[in-house]
Formats: C-alpha cells, structure tokens, sequence
C-alpha cells in the first residue's frame, strides 16, 4: 500500500483483521516520508508485517520512477529506524529454504541446519555432517523476495509502459469496473512478466501492449490459489492469497485506492491442496 | 445580441466581409430556419462543431456545380423573403439598411471578391475554422431547405450584373455564398478568379485529410483530438504529454462504452443496493423498539457486550476489524439479542473463507430456552433404523463380526464442548444462522483435516478421513476447538463455584464450572506480559477422544453385553482403555505444550512509548489470529483469521487405517485329506466290530437294563 495514502488503505484492507496500533501508524507516517526523502525513492510503499515470535518486522519498500524496476526493502522493529536489506539472490533463496518455522524478530538470529555431505578422501567416502549457520536477515529477504514474486499484486491498468520502456503509475487509471474487479484476469503480478513470453500468438493478440505487459492472476498455479470477494456491499474487492496467507489485497472499484499488504509468519502455505 | 452588433459593425464598415456576411446570407438563406442566432453566431468557435460537415459537404457541391454552370434561372420564389416568422423581425428590420450600402456597392460585386479572398487567406490559421463555419452552416441550411431556395443562389448567380430589381438581399448572398464557397472549398477550380494561396489549400486538404471517417469507428481525428484537448483542459493532469497516450485512450473507450437503451435495467449494482437495504434494517431497529421497560432490563443485565470498548482496546493490539465493520458487528449482535432469549452475548470472532467470511457470536441462552433436544433425536434414530436393517439381513450365514466404533455421545448442551451456543452470518445485517451441537467424532474428524471455509454453511466437506457432516458442522467444530486453546484471562478473574464445583467434582471427578471472582482486584499489566502463568485457560480442555469430560465407553459396553455375548471379547481388549485427562480449568497457560521449540504464546506490551497506559496483549502461535487483551481488569479474547491450527510442518494426511488381518489359518480353516480307501476300509471294519460289539452290548445292556 501506498505510503501517502496509508490510513485510508489500512482501513480498507481491515476486513482481514490485520492492522496497526495507532502507534505504529502514527510513527510509520513519519518515519517512511523521512526514508523517501533519503534514499531518495518516487514512491514508498508499505509492505506489511511478519509476525515474529519476540518481535515483528516492519517492511517497507521504495520504488524508482520505473516501477517494475528492481526495489529497494526495508526493514524495521520499531517503525522509526529502517534498515536496507541487501537484494535477494538465487544462492540465498535456496539456502533459506532449508528453514522452517517462525521469524524470532532478531535479525541476527542464527538458525542452525545440518546438512550431511558426501565428502570423498582417497579411497573413502564417508558421510559427514556440517552445520551450515543461517542468518534471520537473510531468510527475511528471500522470504520478501519470494512473496514479492509470487503474489504481489496490481489491477489491470494501473500501471502502464511507456514506449521508452520503463513503467509508469497510470494517472488515468479509474480503477476497475465492477464486473472487471469480480475476475482474476484483471489483476496482474507486480512483477517482471515470466509467463507472458510463453504464450502463443494467438493469446497475444488481444493484449494491448501498453497495458497488457505483466502476467495475469488467472493462471496461477494451483488454480483457486486466490479468494476473491466483494465487501462493503460490493464497494470493496479484496483478495486474499491463499498460497501466502496474510496477503491482503484491496480495491475500491472506480476508485484509484487499490494496494497489497502483508501480515503474516512468511510461511508459504504448502498444504494448499488438501486445503482446497 | 452578438448577431445584430455585427450587423452593426458591417453597416460601419464596407469591408467587415466575414464577420456580417454570413450572417446576412443566412438571414436571407434560411429566413425560414427558425434558429438563426444559436447556432450560427459568427464569433463563436464551430470549429469542433463537425458533427453535420461531413455529412454535409457531398450535398454541398452540387450547388457549386450549377454556380459555376450557366444556371438557367428558375423564377426565384418571390415569397421567400416575404414569409419569415415573426422572430425574426429583427434580422430582417436590419436588412434594409443594409441592401442599402449593398446597392451601392453593386458595382463591386464582381470586383471586390478577390479582395475579400485576399482578406482570407491571409487571415492566418485561425481564420480557417472561421471561415468554413458560415459556409458550412450555409450548406447545411440550403441543404436542409427547399429545393427553391437552393435555387435562390443559382438564380442570382447567374445574373450577377442584372440584378437591378432583385432584392439586395439575394445579391449579398450571392455575393457572400461565393466567396464562401471559394474559402471552404478552394479545391474545386470552378472559381478561376478566386486562385487560394498553397499554403491555404494545405491547410484545408490537411483538415479535410483529418476530418475523414474511420469506417471501423465512425470517428474523424479532428474531433478525437480536439476531444481529447477539450478532456486535457477540464481535467488539467500534472504531465499530461506523459500521459496522452491513455488520454486517448479513454476518449476512445468513453465513445466506444455508450450504453444503447436496452429494455431491461442494468442490474449491475444490485447486490449493492440489497446489502445496503439490510443493513439499513441494523441501523433503523434501535427505533422500533422505543420501550422504556426493556431498556431498564438491559441496563439491569446487559446481555450485549460493549464491543466498541474491545475493538478500541483490540486496536491498540494492532488487531481488529475496520472501525465501520465493527460497528455493524456490533448493531447485528444487537439485532441478534433482540429477537432471541439470550443471556449473555459476546463476539466470538471472525473466521475467513474463500467466498465469504463468517462472522461468529458466542451466545447462551437463558435457563431452559434451548430447542436441540430434536436433533439429537433424530440422528439417534436413524443409526437405529440403519443398524437394525442389517439386523434383517441373512440369518443363515455369519454376519459380520464388526461393530463400528461405539460412537461416543455428545456433551449435553450447556456443557463441555457445548456449553456455548454459536450463531454465524456472513455479513453483518444478513440473518444469523445457529450453528449445531458439536459431536466427538467431528471434533475428532476435524483434527485430521485441514480445509478452507468456503463462506457457505451447506458445502460438502470432501476430505479423507471423511468428515461426518457440512461445513457449519466442521465450522463448529473449529470454534470448539479454538475456543478450548485460545480463550484465556488473567489469573484470578474466574474462580470456581463452590458449591457447583463440589457437584461436579462427585460426578465428574473434574470441576467445569467457574463464576467471575468478586473480589478481583486486577493485575498489573506488566505481570501479564513477563509471565505467562498469569493467564489461565477458562474454557475445559478438549480430550482426544472429542469431549470435554471423559466419557468412558467400555461402562456403555457392559450394558449391552446383554444383548450381544460376542462383545465379551472386545471388551476385554479394550479393557485397558485408561481415562483420558486433560489439563483442568484454570490452568496458566505457561503449562501448554510447545510446538516444536516454538512458545505457544506471545506476550507484548501495545505500546512500547507510553507504557504505564499501554496495555498487555497476547498473541497465540498455535491458533494464528487468535488475540487476549488485558488492561488489568477487563479482557476479551479475539479470534480473526482461517481457522486452522499452526504447525511447522507441513500438513501430511493421516495414515489410512491398519488392513485387517485374514483369519489366521488353524484347525477351523483347514481340512483333513479326502478319506482313502484303506481308511474306509479299516473304517468300515472297525465299524462292523463296533456293531458287533454293540449288539453284544446292547444285550448285555439290555440284560443290564432288565436287572435294573
């Protein structure tokens, strides 16, 4: 959710039960104008919140003028002090994916996983075991990273590509009408597109390219992966992501309010398909 | 008022050509148009006005054709100028006048055109729209008018220098229609005198090159653009050279979502309307109730609880739901106490479901209001019904020796699981539905299962092991068991009921009832969150096997051990069933079990700022959404998410049940060989001896008997 606009989407990503303490809200409001002004981003965004069993993260994130632009994370314990989070890479995500569990809420965190190694000496080859020592932070970014990837999310037209290439906040964007905002094909994952390369011609030819450039909810794996619903008498569309519960999405159609949230353990919900 | 001041003008100035003549072409022209000064003021801006140019230019030039031709002149229609409705007595007041500079200036008929065309052309861009917009209106007026008038022009036309008698108005016209005519179109080399400049025939053949008609859209450029302009200056985006793309875009999409009058009313907003309706009902019912003994009875025992306080205290804990959401909770709970008998009320929670959520309201009714009798009946008889047709079956062969598990009873209302009674609704303002009686073998079922709500109380739930009933079953059974782990408060808030708890204690070797401490003086709020043994469970602890009180069923077993003897042997394997115990009432909750090194519970301060005003929140790591607060002496327990139980792992279906094993193979099952025939034969013999000998011994028998 946008940081500018951040009671209002709080408010109307509430129907979840995930919320702030005015507190938080009243130092986050502070404290994210002060990193835009710092790092020097064109729109912050807040992301959400992981549960930790001691403490929780405060995410933020910070955009450039090319919103699909690689961003910049943020994390925080008390909303006031935000660190930077070093990007996420391959090598991290699947080194943390040995990890499970809670967050604890204390970046530095050791979680300790043997591993048992094939080590060959001469003749032998003997098994050994090795305690690989993971840090908390970097499971925290690669579990953003992987969220970020998988289920954030943006109405269809929100965002526009500019024949230059970058992508930019669509200032005509009215929002989804209502019966746009009841299918998952007019919401798009806020990501660089990975499927759309696949598709067939044929497929393509309807896309209009200034708008039609990311890829769509509607072929998420497994299918029913998202709930969709009308709240507010049909005011208020909210999705929720059932392969990551916590993430909470929001749009008030014909309205421009639309944004995502996150509040939840970082946990991926592997049982999805005996939960469907 | 513009038109006549222009009138004026030209009658000032011979020359003032563009801005007067139009008009007074148009006066003559379209002396019957009875819409003269609206549409066709000269001063205003028609160029965005193309709605009739292009249907209107093709009828235009035959006009010009016949103008150029020699035009053998039809009697112009003498009552033309004669006929004009009285509203337009002022134009035509003007006329006179006019006709006379006109007469004077008949001698420059001829001459003054290229003048005037001069005058144009060099009257830059701007003039372009200026001009073509009295020739257009002229067309479309002559083109609308009768074929007499279209032949007005001709007629004066053809006799330009003998117009003695004719009015002076048809000469202006005539006169004026030319030079129109050699403005608008100065393509058409009909008019050799009147030699437009190129940069004049570039600018028109470019607009005319804009004002074409797409065939696919019915839409020229030259009204996308200057729509799209006239959008850009309405609206005034920041940028907008950024975003002009989508501007016409959606100028496009605007034309294009023009809704043709179809019979029906859209429908689309519908659902909207209808939520709305409801939950007016919430907001209007305060009203209807108006009497002033039933509020004093709710003041005496308020059965609603305050939930706007606990939604403040909750959203201090950074939980809840919206600040309006609430408040509809709160109206629909009233709602809910007011059409029931109900003694206490509370808001349970929310659960989420993949189409709608529920929303759960913990209730009790008063003494003896209870209506679940009938459905346990009916239940019970059809197990009945059902085991006595097997009963039926083939009496000759063996039946079959399994007996389903004894199907443990449910907990009586008011007790154990059961002690509260739940009522659901999908959203606030919609109809409550009470949920049914948790049974063991649901609570037992729900434990291996782990499913999304769907939001509707009569979807199947499909799972293995099957679950025995709908999903307003499997929702309750949820309910019970998040109520038994996560409703908890601050140590000493509840203690036992003397006497009620040494009744129970005979019975049920446990005590289940507790009342509120009187004398509860409240706990510092920071004992409560550095020790997690000041909170204690309130609600009983649900056994394995599905209840809250052991229910023992080997005791049922020797009962119908009357009836069945082959139970004997069961009952001796389940003989050794021990008692399962739970953990009893008001246990801190520092005792609960870990989950796999992760605490169960999470205590923390809402506000780390001010914290002699902050208040102590608890947060379950087991039941993930389920929430306590406490500000020392009021707490309330929360619960908002999926209703599913935490756990590291992942889910793993359980086990299917053992295969039974055959019957082992013994004395029963195997047969002796076929009888050979030795065997028979020695059988036989023997027989014969034994005959033998029995005859002997029958006699002997029967001397026996006979002594006897």
């Amino acid at each position: 959710m946008d940081a500018d606009s951040l009671l209002l989407s709080l408010e109307l990503a509430s129907g979840s039960g995930q919320g702030l303490s005015p507190d938080r809200r009243a130092s986050l409001l502070t404290s994210l104008l002060l990193v835009k002004r710092d790092y020097r981003y064109s729109r912050v965004l807040f992301w959400g919140r992981i549960l930790g069993l001691v403490a929780d993260y405060y995410i933020a994130q910070g955009l450039d003028e090319d919103q699909l632009a690689p961003r910049k994370t943020l994390y925080s314990l008390n909303c006031m002090e935000w660190s930077l989070l070093p990007p996420a890479t391959e090598e991290m995500i699947t080194q943390t994916s040995v990890v499970k569990g809670r967050f604890m809420g204390d970046p530095s965190h050791e979680y300790e996983y043997t591993e048992l190694q094939k080590m060959n000496e001469g003749d032998k080859v003997y098994e050994e075991e090795i305690v690989i020592r993971i840090k908390e932070e970097t499971r925290l970014v690669s579990i953003i990273d992987q969220i970020d990837k998988a289920v954030a999310i943006i109405p269809r037209g929100a965002l526009f590509k500019s024949p230059f290439g970058p992508t930019h906040v669509n200032r005509t964007f009215e929002g989804l009408t209502l019966s746009e905002a009841k299918k998952l094909s007019s919401y798009f994952h806020f990501r660089e597109p990975i499927e759309l390369k696949n598709k067939t011609l044929l497929e393509k030819a309807d896309l209009d390219p200034s708008l039609d450039f990311m890829d769509s909810l509607e072929h998420d794996i497994p299918k029913g992966s998202w709930s969709i619903q009308m709240e507010r008498g049909n005011a208020l569309v909210v999705l929720r992501s059932l392969l990551w519960p916590g993430l909470t999405f929001y749009h008030a159609p014909g309205t421009k309010n639309c944004g995502y949230i996150y509040v939840g353990t970082g946990e991926k919900n592997m049982d999805l398909p005996f939960m469907l | 008022m513009e038109d006549s001041t222009a009138l004026e003008q030209e009658e000032e100035n011979q020359e003032s050509g563009e801005e007067g003549r139009p008009w007074d072409d148009r006066t003559a022209a379209s002396a019957q148009d009875p819409l003269p000064g609206l549409s066709e003021s000269p001063e205003s801006e028609r160029g965005p006005d193309p709605g009739p140019q292009p249907g209107s230019s093709p009828p235009r030039s035959p006009p010009v054709g016949d103008l150029a031709g020699p035009g053998a002149p039809p009697p112009p229609p003498p009552p033309e100028p004669s006929s004009p409705p009285p509203a337009l007595a002022g134009p035509h007041l003007a006329a006179p006048g006019q006709s006379d500079q006109t007469s004077s200036g008949i001698p420059e008929a001829g001459t003054p055109r290229p003048e005037h065309l001069q005058q144009q052309s060099s009257d830059k861009g701007a003039s372009t729209p200026h001009q073509t917009c009295p020739s257009k209106g002229n067309a479309f007026q002559q083109f609308q008018q009768t074929p007499g008038h279209l032949c007005e022009p001709r007629g004066a036309n053809g006799d330009t220098s003998k117009q003695g008698p004719r009015a002076s108005i048809f000469r202006e016209e005539d006169s004026e229609s030319k030079h129109q005519l050699d403005g608008a179109e100065p393509e058409l080399p009909s008019e050799p005198e009147a030699a437009p400049s190129m940069l004049e025939m570039a600018v028109q053949s470019a607009k005319a090159y804009l004002l074409k008609t797409s065939s696919a859209s019915g839409l020229n450029l030259y009204d996308h653009l200057s729509n799209m302009l006239t959008r850009i200056l309405d609206e005034r985006p920041e940028n907008a050279v950024d975003i002009i793309e989508n501007i016409s875009q959606d100028v496009k999409m605007a034309h294009f979502s023009k809704k043709l009058d179809t019979l029906q009313n859209e429908n689309e907003m519908l659902p909207t309307y209808e939520i709305a309706e409801k939950q007016k009902a919430l907001f209007l019912q305060g009203n209807l109730e108006g009497a002033d003994q039933e509020l004093e009875d709710e003041m005496a025992e308020p059965s609603l609880p305050n939930v706007m306080e606990s939604a403040f205290y909750f959203e201090q804990a950074g939980v809840g739901l919206g600040s309006d959401e609430i408040y509809r909770i709160f109206l629909a709970l009233k709602q809910l106490t007011d059409t029931h008998p109900i003694q206490r009320c509370r808001f349970w929670g929310k659960i989420l479901g993949r189409e709608m959520n529920y929303i759960v309201a913990e209730v009790e009714f008063h003494e003896g209001e209870d209506e679940e009798v009938e459905e346990e009946d009916v239940t019970e008889e059809k197990d009945n019904g059902e085991s006595e047709g097997e009963e039926d079956d083939e009496e000759e062969l063996p039946r079959s020796l399994y007996k389903a598990p004894q199907p443990i009873p449910r907990e009586e209302s008011r007790t154990g699981a059961n002690k509260y009674v739940y009522f659901v609704c999908n959203e606030p303002g919609r109809p409550w539905v009470k949920l049914p009686s948790v049974t063991p073998a649901q609570i037992v079922a729900a434990r291996k299962i782990k499913k999304f709500f769907t939001g509707r109380l009569d979807s199947p739930i499909i799972s293995y092991p099957p679950f025995p009933g709908n999903e307003s079953n499997y929702l309750r059974a949820q309910i019970a068991r998040i109520s038994a782990g996560t409703h908890v408060s601050p140590l000493g808030f509840y203690q036992f009921g003397e006497e009620e708890g040494e009744e129970e204690e005979e019975v049920e070797s446990g005590r289940d009832n507790f009342e509120e401490n009187p004398d509860f003086e409240g706990i510092q709020v920071v004992d409560l969150v550095e020790s997690l043994s000041n909170w204690v469970h309130h609600v009983q602890h649900i056994l394995p096997q599905g209840r809250c009180n052991w229910f023992n069923p080997i005791q049922k077993r020797e009962e119908e051990e009357e009836d069945d003897d082959e139970e004997k042997e069961e009952k001796e394997e389940s003989d050794y069933i021990e008692q399962e115990v739970g953990p009893p009432l008001l246990t801190p909750i520092s005792e609960d079990l870990e989950i796999q090194d992760t605490p169960p519970w999470t205590t923390r301060l809402s506000s780390n700022l001010i914290p002699q005003y902050a208040i102590a929140v608890l947060r379950s790591n087991l039941w993930l959404g389920a929430y306590a607060f406490c500000n020392g002496k009021k707490f309330e327990n929360l619960y908002i998410g999926w209703g599913h139980k935490y756990s590291p792992d992942s889910y793993a279906p359980p086990v299917p049940p053992p295969v039974s094993q055959e019957y082992p193979s013994g004395p029963d099952i195997t047969e002796s060989d076929d009888p050979s025939v030795e065997e028979e034969k020695a059988f036989r013999e023997a027989q014969e001896a034994a005959a033998l000998a029995a005859e002997e011994n029958e006699e002997s028998e029967e001397d026996e008997d006979d002594y006897d």
